[in-house]
């Protein structure tokens, strides 16, 4: 049952092209305001579980990349848990302004309430009216086969394939495209 | 354990594809959203503790100036309170804002506008809202600026907001624009809304009880966020 809510939420807006300046302005020089950018490591040396690397880029419609991506993590620890001790879970990662490359260290998350470990993303970008969602999934998991998630995409191999990431040793490369034909599957969460 | 949020109203925010917003073009996901009820990764989120912000974060007239300098504008209190759909106070909500100066000008190497950059004046700031959901940023009033979207595109005066309430799910970005402005109408950006009272919901009122007499105006910006729905009964997601 759906009950009647008071307020709207405040509409979307599209971060535009400088939203560096407001989340890592001392990615884009801007020195001094705050002592460092929020999210850039998600890691401290207590925190357990395995080292890997995430790695992608962000495409558009025409298959170029899109620089001005600035992505947001969201992951359980290695127990399947959110925000523990020793582990905020949270990274925000701006894309390399000129190569579009973003690349982050963190942990393989345990699997949360019967979910196959997965890492949530949240992505805004000039030209995108509203941040999108997806995640990340291992593709070396036995449990994605059970996952509630990816059972929806079940009957859409090519789509399900857009989900999950690809192993090489402790790298994971991840691309999100944003548009188009092998376009990203995004959630209305 | 936490309540799913409510489905968001799609319809309320912009599409994804909005023509007279040129750059959406390439960048607007076009097939449909995929949903699923809630997981705890959707209503779980980082917490930011009010030991993130040291004081003066919330006041970009001084947070980049020299010692005893000031950023040049109009001089104004931005404030407002967060609230969630169920018209809850948000506490604890982590906002970050961003903004061109006073001539129109972001502080950024792509920005190329003719306006002046004030040596004085960064343009982002952060704080928490307080156990009541309340906030406040001390600001100049930035000027509305030229972009290449379309022939003679101006920007309504506005300032980039960016939130998180205590879910994943809640993240949001937007922008606040001010009372009286003849040119949200006219903006591109502004028209992806389709409903005017979204529109509406974005605009800032001038709040003179709130000003400071012979220093600053005041605009009132009150924020909601996407509420809990504690009446609806858990969907346990089940696997096939
Ligand atoms: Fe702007």
């Amino acid at each position: 049952m759906i009950k009647n809510r008071p307020h709207k939420e405040s509409p979307s807006q599209t971060c535009g092209p400088y939203v560096h300046i407001g989340l890592t302005p001392n990615l884009v020089g801007i020195e001094g305001v705050i002592d460092q950018d929020l999210g850039m490591s998600m890691l401290s040396d207590n925190t357990k579980g395995e080292r890997i690397i995430v790695k992608g880029q962000v495409f558009a419609g025409d298959g170029t990349v899109i620089p001005d991506a600035l992505l947001e993590v969201w992951q359980a620890n290695v127990d399947g848990l959110y925000d523990g001790e020793d582990f905020k879970g949270w990274g925000r990662h701006p894309c390399n302004l000129e190569t579009g490359v973003f690349e982050f260290e963190t942990i393989k998350p345990g699997s949360v309430e019967g979910q196959a470990p997965h890492i949530a993303f949240w992505l805004v970008a000039r030209g995108m009216s509203m941040g999108v969602s997806t995640r990340m999934y291992f593709p070396e998991e036995q449990s994605n086969a059970d996952d509630p998630v990816l059972a929806l995409l079940m009957d859409e191999p090519a789509r399900l394939n857009t989900v999950i990431a690809r192993k090489d040793g402790n790298t994971y490369h991840f691309n999100i495209v944003v548009q188009g034909e092998n376009e990203t599957v995004f959630f209305d969460i | 354990m936490s309540d799913a949020f409510y489905p968001r109203d799609l319809n309320w925010h912009p599409a994804s594809y909005s023509p007279k917003y040129k750059s959406t073009a390439l960048r607007s996901p076009r097939k449909p959203l995929l949903a699923f009820p809630n997981t705890l990764t959707e209503k779980s989120g980082p917490v930011f503790g009010h030991d993130l912000i040291k004081e003066g974060d919330n006041d970009l007239v001084h947070n980049y100036a020299k010692a005893g300098e000031s950023a040049i504008g109009p001089r104004i209190m931005v404030h407002g309170q967060i609230l969630d759909e169920n018209a809850k106070p948000v506490p604890n909500a982590l906002i970050e804002i961003w903004q061109a100066n006073a001539g129109g000008r972001y502080r950024h190497k792509n920005d190329n506008y003719l306006g002046a950059l004030d040596p004085n004046f960064a343009g982002c700031g952060r704080t928490i809202s307080d156990a009541e959901g309340r906030y406040s940023f001390f600001t100049v009033k930035p000027a509305a600026y030229p972009w290449p979207n379309s022939e003679n595109a101006w920007r309504p005066e506005h300032i980039h907001f960016s939130l998180f309430g205590s879910g994943f799910a809640q993240r949001l970005i937007t922008q606040m624009y001010f009372e009286g402005d003849p040119l949200i109408p006219l903006c591109p950006i502004v028209q992806s809304l389709s409903d005017p009272k979204a529109v509406e919901q974005l605009v800032a009122k001038l709040d003179m009880p709130a000003a400071h007499t012979m220093d600053r105006l005041a605009y009132q910006f009150d924020i909601v966020l996407r509420g809990r729905n504690s009446t609806l009964f858990e969907n346990k997601l089940e696997g096939n």
